[in-house]
């Protein structure tokens, strides 16, 4: 096959591949073959922490022989990343930190576990911020992802699916998993161009993804179009026994509600989220994606949500609480790196020293502080109460609306290194503004391309949709998706 | 009054104390994991990878333990909460894997209830309780097997337990103790929990402050860590009030202070001062939804209920005619009980019982049995019994029989067959047994008619050895002195 054709084959989105595995247009195996030399042209933005080509390629004999036979599953030999905060069995899963270097986990997430099942092929797994905490994929241990959009200067990917967004904007695999706890699939999507969904609450398992914030955490796909995010959302999702949280909801077909009406679909505008400071260009486009919509007969609505101010100190507040209590598992003992010391105390602080960075080190500094006795109910419990606060914001303003329509970030990517964003964590963490408030009240949101700044970087548009109704999040971002035809853009 | 006093040289002392015990909840499978329960595996076999907190591995709630919890709390006449949340406790411990112990807090599965003890006085006391949570066990750490390293077994992590925390009710050693083998009695008849306390699967920790007589409020209490039976409980409590009652006297504090208490000396040490008492930082935990329970689980439970010692008790005592003290030691396990109530089944209950606590009890004592490795069915007691009352054989016979039966484990009908032991109750045969007797022994009628009644005993005595201990004593009474007259 030439090299022309197997660039091609890595352009194809996850249902063109499909198809064209169905047609016996190529084989599994020559699909396989070019996201492996595509990923070898693309190292240096250092999306793949670690590579599996060998491993995908004799899968993608086993998919083409199911083809063949026609017992291929609904994801039969599509090339996918994996993010590595999800454990995959027999493959190193370290979420991106030193403390977990050479992991091997002797068990399957419940969401990779379902891709497998449906013949999806792993071709290694993905950056990410250590342990999902940060914005940038630059507290990664592994060092930071390249945005491919990147011109003289290197640009962050954004974080924490740094690597999923990267990779699939690259074209380095099909699509990917990504985990969202604040933003992480949505900001990296917006800044590298390419199209998340963060699922409600409950819908994925989170059995087997390692936790940062329990009661936020949440899988979901990063992929090339709306179409392919359905696509895998609907063989990710559904009720698993081994996680107690995850929802009892019949999964729908994600994919049927793609192209439908949106006539007379009432779109929200949450005036809180025209913040000061807003980027103008971001500003512009948030007007003419609501317009876009308006035109196919959506009615755009005022809303209100009256708390938004409250929720990036909300937010870390509950995460790092979690992530604090989370994280002690990490002690040297049984799995992971180990630093000796004399007594177990110095071995903790040793291991531990030796094996987390500077930002996890920091969130759980900050989480063992606000659950401390005598700060607890200033903190941890005043952000509960403030976080069914949100929540009922959400409730309120979809009385009045069937989705809520906000960018994703208030930039596009910025510098690998940025000076304010290092020294000024909460600079950083601004990042997140638009994303949190979502994920404190475990909502489905997806983030699509809008178009591209002025200095040629994509930018994201976020519909917020009710709990459990990714539904109507599907219709709109299917309608918002074709009018602005961003895949022609780049 | 069943309260300990301490005389003092300033006075009078009162003795306060409060339990928490933890009980090993009685399960197939560890409270939020599919690891075994299995006591007595080798080291690190019962082991899941949630149990050793492995990353990205997530509880999930056993049914079962919660059953077995609102069953417990049950049998302490307590509230249950029909609402209640997990919430973890965070410490860094190396038998700890997840670096937090899943527990509740704020929101406990049981409330407030009560248990009723009995004291030697024959009187009985009220303890209140404060709350019962469920919790998960830690691993066990063994620090003696090297000088340089410590060895961990995870079996243990994960195993479900009931903390039982009581208001400070006690006023001596031995009303904690009675409490403690009441509790043991209640957790045992309910299944719920073994109640080996040497096996560690009943654990208890002990508070305990002094007050002078007469004061309000209470003192700064200690706490003693792990005090592993109802015997060492007492001496705990009883050393710990006389340091106590020693210190202030002396003039000087008791700083509140976590300690560890030493079997082989009976006193205790400190373990940890106040200052060095860990946060442990509770929140609730997001791994687990809040446990709301149904009414439809509530009545299983309900439905599911044995019936308790003291319910057990006041029916002996009351349909049975059982005294309160044999009552009481029959009731005190499940398994006696219900061993009497099958032989006192259609039989004289008081006399069942009798035989019991007395030749049946010392037999197992004597062959070092339990009772359900007994020779003697309770079925075989009951008939010997009714033996006895249809007069075929008498009080003493069943004594030969009792013995023949705890060798043989034949039926006592069988063995009074077999060896010809009926009583004789046919008035001519006795007769001619007197008969015999007053002949061989004329001097001795001679006397007993000059006026030494006192020789009746003796005459008795002779018939009965005449006829093999198996005349009915009550008919040669009669015939005897029908004769003599």
């Amino acid at each position: 096959m030439k090299d022309s054709i197997m660039t091609e084959l890595t352009k194809l989105t996850i249902c063109e591949a499909k198809n064209g595995l169905k047609n016996k247009d190529f084989t599994a195996v020559e699909l396989t073959e070019a996201y492996v030399k595509k990923m070898d042209e693309c190292r240096k933005l250092n999306a793949f922490v670690c590579e599996a080509p060998e491993q995908a390629l004799e899968r993608a004999r086993v998919s083409q022989e199911k083809i063949n036979k026609g017992e291929a599953g609904e994801l039969e030999g599509i090339p996918l990343g994996i993010k590595d905060l999800f454990c995959t069995k027999g493959m190193a899963t370290t979420a991106c930190s030193n403390i977990l270097k050479n992991f091997v986990p002797p068990y399957e997430s419940t969401v990779t576990g379902k891709l497998l099942d449906a013949g999806a092929n792993f071709l290694g797994k993905l950056n990410l911020d250590e342990f999902a905490m940060g914005g940038s994929n630059e507290t990664s241990a592994f060092g930071p992802v390249v945005n491919p959009w990147s011109k003289d200067v290197p640009l962050v990917s954004g974080g924490s699916s740094g690597g999923s967004a990267a990779a699939v904007a690259a074209d380095m695999c099909a699509g990917a998993t990504g985990t969202d706890t604040g933003g992480s699939i949505r900001q990296p999507s917006a800044y590298c161009g390419v199209t998340g969904i963060k699922p409600t609450y409950g819908r994925c398992s989170r059995y087997g993804i390692i936790a940062f914030a329990s009661s936020l955490d949440q899988a979901g796909p990063i992929a090339k179009d709306v179409r392919d995010c359905a696509i895998m959302l609907k063989t990710m999702a559904g009720y698993d026994k081994r996680d107690a949280t995850s929802a009892q909801v019949e999964v729908p077909d994600f994919e049927k509600f793609l192209g439908q009406d949106i006539k007379c679909m009432k779109i929200g505008i949450p005036k809180e989220y025209r913040v000061d400071g807003l980027n103008s260009e971001v500003a512009a486009y948030w007007d003419k994606a609501a317009e876009m919509l308006k035109a196919r007969g959506a009615e755009i609505v005022d809303v209100s949500l009256p708390h938004t101010q409250y929720a990036l100190a909300t937010y870390y507040i509950i995460a790092p609480a979690e992530a604090s209590s989370n994280l002690a598992r990490y002690d040297g003992l049984r799995f992971g790196n180990r630093v000796d010391g004399q007594h177990l105390d110095d071995m903790y602080i040793n291991s531990r020293t030796a094996g987390f960075g500077k930002e996890v080190k920091r969130r759980i500094m900050m989480g063992t502080y606000v659950l401390s006795a005598g700060y607890y109910d200033a903190y941890y419990v005043k952000a509960q109460k403030v976080r069914r606060l949100i929540r009922e914001d959400f409730l309120k303003a979809f009385e009045k609306c069937d989705l809520i329509l906000t960018p994703t970030a208030p930039t596009p990517a910025f510098p690998i290194g940025d000076k304010s964003m290092q020294e000024n964590p909460l600079t950083m963490w601004l990042n997140d503004i638009f994303t949190v408030s979502v994920s404190l009240a475990g909502l489905p949101a997806m983030s699509l391309p809008i178009g591209l700044s002025q200095s040629g970087l994509p930018l994201g548009m976020q519909l917020v949709g009710k709990a459990f109704d990714e539904a109507s999040i599907f219709k709109a971002a299917s309608a918002l998706e074709k009018d602005v035809n961003f895949r022609s853009v780049k | 009054m069943s309260g300990m006093i301490i005389n003092g040289k300033t006075g009078d002392w009162e003795v306060i104390c409060g339990l928490e015990i933890h009980c090993q909840i009685i399960s197939k499978s560890k409270m939020f994991s599919g690891g075994s329960t299995h006591y007595g595996s080798d080291a690190n076999e019962n082991v899941s990878f949630v149990d050793a907190g492995m990353p990205g591995m997530l509880p999930t709630l056993n049914e079962q333990c919660v059953r077995q919890a609102i069953k417990t709390g049950l049998g302490l006449n307590a509230k249950i909460n029909k609402y209640s949340e997990f919430a973890r406790k965070n410490y860094f411990y190396a038998d700890l894997p997840q670096g937090y112990q899943i527990s509740q807090f704020k929101y406990p599965i049981v409330g407030e209830g009560s248990v009723s003890i009995d004291l030697a006085d024959g009187t009985t006391k009220e303890i209140g309780i404060e709350r019962l949570h469920i919790e998960q066990d830690a691993g066990k750490s063994i620090h003696d097997i090297s000088p340089t390293k410590s060895f961990i077994d995870l079996n243990r992590a994960g195993v479900g337990l009931m903390e039982i925390v009581t208001k400070p009710d006690f006023r001596s050693p031995e009303e904690a103790g009675a409490f403690l083998r009441k509790l043991r009695s209640i957790v045992r008849y309910l299944g719920t929990c073994d109640g080996n306390m040497d096996e560690g699967s009943m654990r208890c920790d002990v508070n305990v402050s002094v007050r002078k007589v007469g004061e309000d409020g209470y003192r700064t209490r200690n706490e003693m860590k792990n005090v592993n039976s109802v015997k060492f409980v007492m001496q705990a409590i009883e050393n710990e009030a006389r340091r106590h009652v020693e210190t202030y006297e002396n003039g000087g504090t008791i700083e509140q202070e976590t300690r560890q208490f030493d079997p082989s000396t009976g006193t205790s040490r400190v373990m940890r001062k106040k200052e060095f008492a860990h946060d442990y930082r509770y929140f609730p935990e997001p791994d687990l939804l809040p446990l709301v329970l149904s009414d439809e689980l509530l009545a299983e439970v309900k439905a599911d209920m044995v019936e308790l010692p003291d319910a057990k008790k006041a029916r002996f005592v009351k349909d049975l005619g059982l005294t309160d003290y044999d009552a009481m030691v029959l009731c005190e396990n499940r398994e006696t009980a219900e061993w009497f109530e099958k032989a006192a089944k259609g039989h004289d209950a008081k006399k069942v019982a009798n035989w019991m606590m007395g030749d049946f009890f010392a037999m197992l004592n004597e062959k070092k049995i339990g009772l359900e490795e007994s020779p003697i069915t309770p079925e075989n007691l009951g008939k010997l019994v009714d033996l006895i009352t249809s007069n075929v054989i008498n009080g003493k016979t069943a004594k030969d029989v009792f013995v023949l039966m705890a060798e043989t484990g034949d039926a006592p009908d069988k063995i009074v067959e077999e060896k010809g032991l009926k009583q004789v109750t046919d008035t001519g045969a006795i007769e001619a047994v007197i008969d015999t007797v007053l002949a061989n022994n004329p001097d001795n009628v001679a006397a007993y008619k000059a006026g030494k009644v006192a020789l009746m005993g003796w005459f008795v005595g002779q018939v009965m050895k005449e006829s093999k201990g198996k005349a009915n004593p009550a008919m040669v009474n009669q015939l005897l002195a029908k004769k003599l007259a």
